[in-house]
């Protein structure tokens, strides 16, 4: 086969990669080779292959394209060693996806490899040191195998030291290959022997100017050929003074490359950036590398002691001028003043020729005004909502200027698409984010909530956005995000990829969703961080590797740490159950059995119990209610807040715009271990219900139990107690029209305003409900006198957790309490596959009376648990491991 | 005539699936033990392979189908014919004639149909399976360094039964539903080995199985690194088979077509199975998804693979002669 010019190298692990002459320089990990890496070859002789494993693994997610394996080791068995090695490999898909450079000096040791390696590989090296009929029979195998050769400059005389031995030997070589053995020119790669210089020895001065040299010849002459070394050699003299090496590496890459070299054992970490070598530096050491004074080695080694050390420092600098119409429209959109803004934005417009600038001048500048003063804390959520919603409105006076002015060229803003996950219905955070966002000039594609994978992708496909932002608060939402991650990988994104929500984190995302994407994979933690990330990370190409190199970092140390604490088993961990007295608790008898449905209940009834100090959570101000009203620094803006919040409940009550609906229902049950059967009836004859809760398996100090809320029912033998409850009430009923109307005028302000109050609404009602059922309904605390900061502080007897949080984390529970209670039928709210509610301003949770009940954490469980937990609830491991995947210790 | 310069003018047909095909015959215990294996310690029916010993009449008259229906290639019926698959029923000692006799049985149907139909003529495809180990993946999830078979121990076998093809007369090799593509390189490995031997070379097609919708094989490999994998050898084709219906197939033939520098070639399911592990896909709409690819111009082999029937190459041979091959 004739050799078609420009017939990439393409070699495989379990993705390709494939080299053209386009292609940037390629960097093959090197740590995994015993005579280069003290450690790895420590590890190997301690038969450590796990951690020898996370050296491969870290070179891979360091940016290694290839991973150079390398077993030469006297005192090791270096063919079986490989062999293991390469197999375990195998086994790591985060590892096994790039290609294995397959590293020895014994062929023996090569060919037990080439058998290992599935996908297409390189053997480094071959060479005719002993030969033309060992070069052709090795060449003949390695082809069959399927691999990619490096092939030293050595031959029968020894290793080519100058410019005319190496391009002889590769050429003889490249004959040999491609005219005899047939192997394909793309394949071949020379090594031509990277040699040091600044020696003190006179021979070795041309040593860089002979590499480049052969280097440029080999890639005019032999079509096909590719070029690797190893490059750290060069610097070999200056051992100990990193700045001179890192120097040195960069500036031998930087003409090698020039050169036609395509591929390299190089140390990142032992390399400068070409423009940031001090211009001084460079040239001494470029003198050495070109050859090109005779004292160039004394005044690069006179130089060498001035440098040590180098320091990278980042300065972020932002400007903004202000003039006098654009003083005006500054203060409105800082103050979130609407009365002026058509009449700024009009004389602003006519002070520009095209409309268009008067958004990019002066009203953008008021936008980063906006935007600095939220970044650096000094104006708080609410007021840059309203902040927005004035440049809305000024934008909206431009627009029919803007579609008249046709304008031509116009600055693409760029796309940020915000989903809140499968299976999830919250979105207040999405929508705070959102807004934030589009203050600052982005383009907001909001896809709302419960948005599957595939539209996603889509749809970002589809508008060509530049971020895609994924926002959740249910737990099973993480696994949901991990996969959108793993769907953007598969199908070859590149852009930004960002994390948000309640139960969210960095370590989370640097453990579990950064790895699972290539592209840029962000955290962030409240809104206020999304116009500074989303700035960077389109701006600054740095801050991308940056960010990777921070949570690869993160991840280890988390994975370091997280060694693995054995738990006792479930069987001891049931033995050290809480002994629940149940004597003397007749009043746990309630005073009715059965479902009771509450419709249409009175708001304003409910509007009494809310608890405030989340509502200003919500919106970003830290502080408790009603202290946060006084505070120094937010307490101005915490009461106009309040109030205006206020003003809409008033308006909510009295227009009746949500119903509030509950049903609660109060049954016979018995506990056994982990389980509680419900009973229709007092002769608990008629089951209707087998609820499943996992118990606390971790070692516990003296007099401290595993608890499982199991334990709060009374078990068969007990005389009293042997009774449960369970609620579902919503307040979002109704929402949907009520924000529809705030939609039409691009109030964002009050849509999120309204969805957080009909949340709090929901948290009050299931606080009412509760209160209710204690002193009434089910009656054991009928002398209970709590007020309001009592309630907020759980003071009273008796615990209501929910499906999904810490006690019972299990989120499918929720399907069988909400068949006990018929919630959709009674209520109106539904499920979502994840288990989430709809409406999201609904609550549901279970009632234990005990005065014992507690609410407490599961944590860490074993595999024993959950496999007995899987069993007694008849569902297979896989599916349990799922639901409780934040919980499993293993 | 040389079956290179066929696939330049049209698309060639694959037949299709042998094993549903054997099933209508209701054979016995006795159909597939024969005089030979009477006395054979294990239970044998089931072992498809071995028909070609013991019931060679069934295999021929269901090639005769399939190059009625109007397939140009016949697959040996010799998918399980290595010593490694055949040591399920201890007979590793017939594995070289299963294959010769497969071979010549397959052979012999073709050139009857040649020598009917000169203008088409039938070829010989000597199906190699992907065996029941995995060469580079642990079948024990304790000891990932772990392998079942070796390299060495899979290409001696797929020589034995690459000799066997060739022998018997087979007129191409079929290295198909490659899962791990270690296995698939050990396979082409050992025929290089024999076409040294025997001094004669046959073209060889290579058929990876896509398992989900991961994109990638059971070993791990995305379609264009199982490609880059394999492109050593200078193949007559590569393609994918099996696993998926043509529809979930036709994104990863979509990437052979641009990257491959092979011809192309797909041999699908009748769609995926339903929920009775039968695939029912029917012809008409088999051919509807099929005649995607040829919209396309994706393919230069067709044919099925689990499930199809003569009825569906019967469809899909009509559409392949309507439709102009890939380009290469």
């Amino acid at each position: 086969m004739a050799f078609k010019k420009n017939t990439p190298l393409v070699l495989s692990g379990l993705e390709p990669l494939v080299i053209t002459p386009e292609s940037n320089f390629v960097n093959v990990g090197e740590r995994t080779n015993v005579t280069g890496s003290k450690k790895f070859l420590r590890l190997i002789k301690e038969e450590n292959f796990e951690e020898a494993l996370s050296v491969a693994r870290e070179q891979v997610e360091n940016g290694a394209q290839i991973i150079d394996v390398n077993m030469d080791e006297g005192l090791i068995d270096g063919k079986a060693a490989m062999v293991l090695f390469l197999n375990l490999i195998a086994s790591e898909p985060d590892i096994s996806r790039v290609p294995i450079m397959i590293d020895s000096s014994k062929w023996e040791i090569i060919e037990a490899g080439l058998k290992c390696v599935q996908g297409k590989g390189v053997v480094n090296s071959i060479s005719l040191k002993s030969g033309e009929e060992e070069f052709v029979y090795q060449a003949t195998q390695i082809k069959r195998y399927g691999a990619a050769v490096i092939v030293m400059a050595f031959d029968e005389d020894g290793q080519a030291d100058n410019y005319d031995r190496r391009i002889e030997i590769c050429e003889r070589a490249y004959r040999i290959l491609v005219d005899q053995v047939k192997f394909a020119p793309q394949d071949i790669i020379f090594d031509p022997n990277i040699f040091p210089v600044a020696t003190g020895m006179d021979e070795h001065r041309n040593n860089a100017v002979d590499f480049f040299n052969a280097t440029k010849w080999i890639k005019e002459n032999l079509p096909g050929a590719k070029i690797s070394g190893g490059v750290s050699n060069v610097s070999f003299s200056f051992r100990g003074n990193n700045a001179v090496r890192e120097a040195m590496h960069s500036a031998f890459l930087y003409h090698a490359i020039k050169n036609g070299m395509d591929m390299g054992i190089v140390n990142p970490a032992m390399l400068e950036v070409y423009d940031e070598i001090p211009k001084d530096l460079l040239e001494h050491v470029e003198d050495v590398l070109l050859n090109r004074r005779d004292d160039a080695t004394e005044r690069l080694l006179d130089f060498a002691q001035t440098v040590t050390g180098s320091a990278k420092q980042r300065v972020v600098d932002d400007s903004w001028r202000e003039e006098k119409v654009e003083d005006r429209l500054s203060h409105a959109l800082v103050k979130g003043i609407t009365e002026h803004i058509d009449d700024d934005t009009e004389e602003a417009r006519k002070n520009f020729d095209q409309p268009l600038e008067v958004i990019e001048g002066p009203l953008m500048n008021g936008m980063n005004t906006v935007g600095d003063l939220f970044g650096s804390g000094k104006m708080f959520l609410p007021q840059v909502v309203k902040s927005a919603r004035v440049m809305k409105k000024a934008v909206s006076y431009l627009l029919p200027y803007l579609e008249a002015a046709k304008q031509a060229g116009a600055r693409s803003q760029s796309k940020i698409l915000l989903a809140t996950v499968k299976g999830d219905v919250h979105d207040i955070g999405k929508n705070i984010v959102g807004v934030v966002l589009a203050c600052n000039n982005y383009k907001i594609v909001d896809l709302g909530v419960m948005v599957p994978a595939d539209k996603i992708l889509q749809a970002a496909k589809e508008q060509d956005v530049d971020i895609i932002g994924l926002s959740g608060l249910i737990t099973p939402s993480l696994d949901e995000m991990v996969y959108v991650a793993k769907e953007m990988e598969r199908e070859g994104f590149k852009i930004p990829l960002l994390i948000g929500g309640a139960t969210t984190s960095r370590i989370h995302t640097a453990v579990k969703v950064d790895p699972e994407y290539s592209g840029p994979v962000l955290h962030v933690h409240d809104a206020s961080r999304s116009v500074p990330v989303a700035g960077e990370l389109l701006k600054n190409d740095t801050f991308f590797t940056s960010i990777k190199e921070e949570y690869k970092t993160l991840r280890e140390n988390y994975l370091a740490k997280r060694e693995v604490k054995a738990l006792p088993p479930i069987e001891k961990a049931i033995a050290n159950k809480q002994v629940v007295d149940w004597s003397n608790q007749e009043r746990l008898t309630p005073n009715f059995i059965g479902t009771k449905v509450f419709e249409n209940y009175p708001l304003k009834e409910i509007r009494s119990f809310i608890d405030w100090s989340p509502f200003f959570n919500t919106w970003m101000l830290k502080g408790k209610y009603p202290k946060i009203l006084k505070d120094e620094v937010v307490g101005e803006e915490a009461t106009k807040l309040f109030e205006e919040a206020n003003t809409l409940l008033d308006d909510i009550i009295s227009e009746n715009s949500l119903t509030a609906k509950a049903v609660i229902g109060i049954y016979p049950a018995e506990s056994k271990n982990e389980m509680i059967d419900v009973f229709g009836d007092e002769a608990k004859q008629n089951k209707q219900a087998t609820l499943h809760f996992l118990r606390q398996q971790n070692k516990k100090g003296e007099g401290r139990f595993n608890n499982s809320l199991a334990d709060y029912v009374a078990p068969t033998s007990a005389q009293n107690g042997g009774f449960i409850g369970g609620f579902a009430v919503t307040t979002g009923l109704g929402i949907e029209k009520l924000i529809e109307k705030f939609e039409k005028d691009h109030d964002d302000y009050h849509i999120i305003m309204v969805k957080a109050l009909a949340d709090r609404l929901a948290e009050a009602f299931a606080e009412l409900m509760h209160t209710k059922v204690r002193k009434e309904l089910w009656g054991y605390a009928p002398e209970e006198k709590l007020d309001n900061d009592s309630l907020i502080n759980e003071s009273y007897q008796g615990i209501r957790p929910a499906p999904g949080y810490p006690a019972c984390p299990d989120h499918t529970e929720k399907r069988t309490l909400f068949d006990l209670l018929e919630v959709e039928k009674n209520t109106g709210i539904e499920l979502t596959e994840s288990f989430a509610m709809y409406p999201a301003a609904s609550v549901s949770g279970f009632y234990f009376a005990h005065p014992d009940a507690r609410y407490f954490g599961v944590g860490k469980i074993g595999k024993d648990q959950v496999e007995a937990y899987a069993k007694r609830k008849g569902i297979n491991l896989e599916e349990a491991e799922k639901w409780l995947k934040p919980n499993l210790n293993y | 005539m040389d079956i290179r310069e066929i696939l330049k003018e049209r698309i060639l047909v694959l037949d299709g699936a042998m094993g549903t095909m054997i099933q209508r015959f209701k054979l016995t215990e006795e159909d597939f033990r024969g005089k030979r294996f009477k006395n054979h310690w294990k239970p044998l029916q089931g072992n498809n392979d071995l028909l070609a010993l013991t019931r060679p009449d069934v295999l021929r008259s269901i090639h005769a189908e399939y190059f009625e229906a109007g397939a140009d290639i016949a697959e040996t019926n010799t998918f399980s014919g290595t010593s490694i698959a055949q040591a399920d029923y201890d007979l590793q000692e017939a594995v070289y004639d299963i294959n010769y006799l497969s071979a010549k049985l397959a052979k012999e149907v073709a050139d009857e149909f040649t020598a009917k139909e000169p203008h088409k003529p039938r070829f010989v495809a000597g199906s190699m399976g992907p065996t029941n180990r995995t060469a580079s993946l642990s079948p024990d999830v304790n000891r990932p360094g772990f392998r079942a078979i070796t390299f060495d121990e899979l290409k001696d076998a797929y020589k034995e039964q690459a000799r066997g093809l060739i022998e018997g007369g087979a007129d191409l090799l079929l290295v198909e539903t490659v899962f791990d593509t270690l296995n698939a390189k050990a396979a082409l490995f050992g025929i290089q080995e024999v076409f040294d031997e025997l001094n004669k070379e046959i073209p060889i097609m290579v058929s990876g199985t896509i398992t989900d919708a991961s994109g990638r094989t059971l070993s791990g490999q995305t379609t264009e690194a199982f490609l880059t994998s394999v492109s050593h050898m200078p193949l007559l084709s590569i393609g994918l088979n099996c696993a998926l219906g043509a529809k979930e197939m036709r994104q990863y033939l979509q990437i052979l077509d641009k990257k491959a520098p092979f011809m192309v070639s797909a041999h699908p399911n009748a769609g995926l199975p339903n929920e009775f592990g039968e695939y029912d896909e029917t012809p008409e709409l088999m051919g509807s998804q099929i005649e995607d690819f040829l919209n396309d111009g994706i393919l230069n082999i067709v044919g099925g693979c689990c499930g199809t029937t003569p009825d569906h190459i019967r469809v899909i041979a009509d559409l392949a002669a309507q439709h102009s091959p890939r380009m290469n």
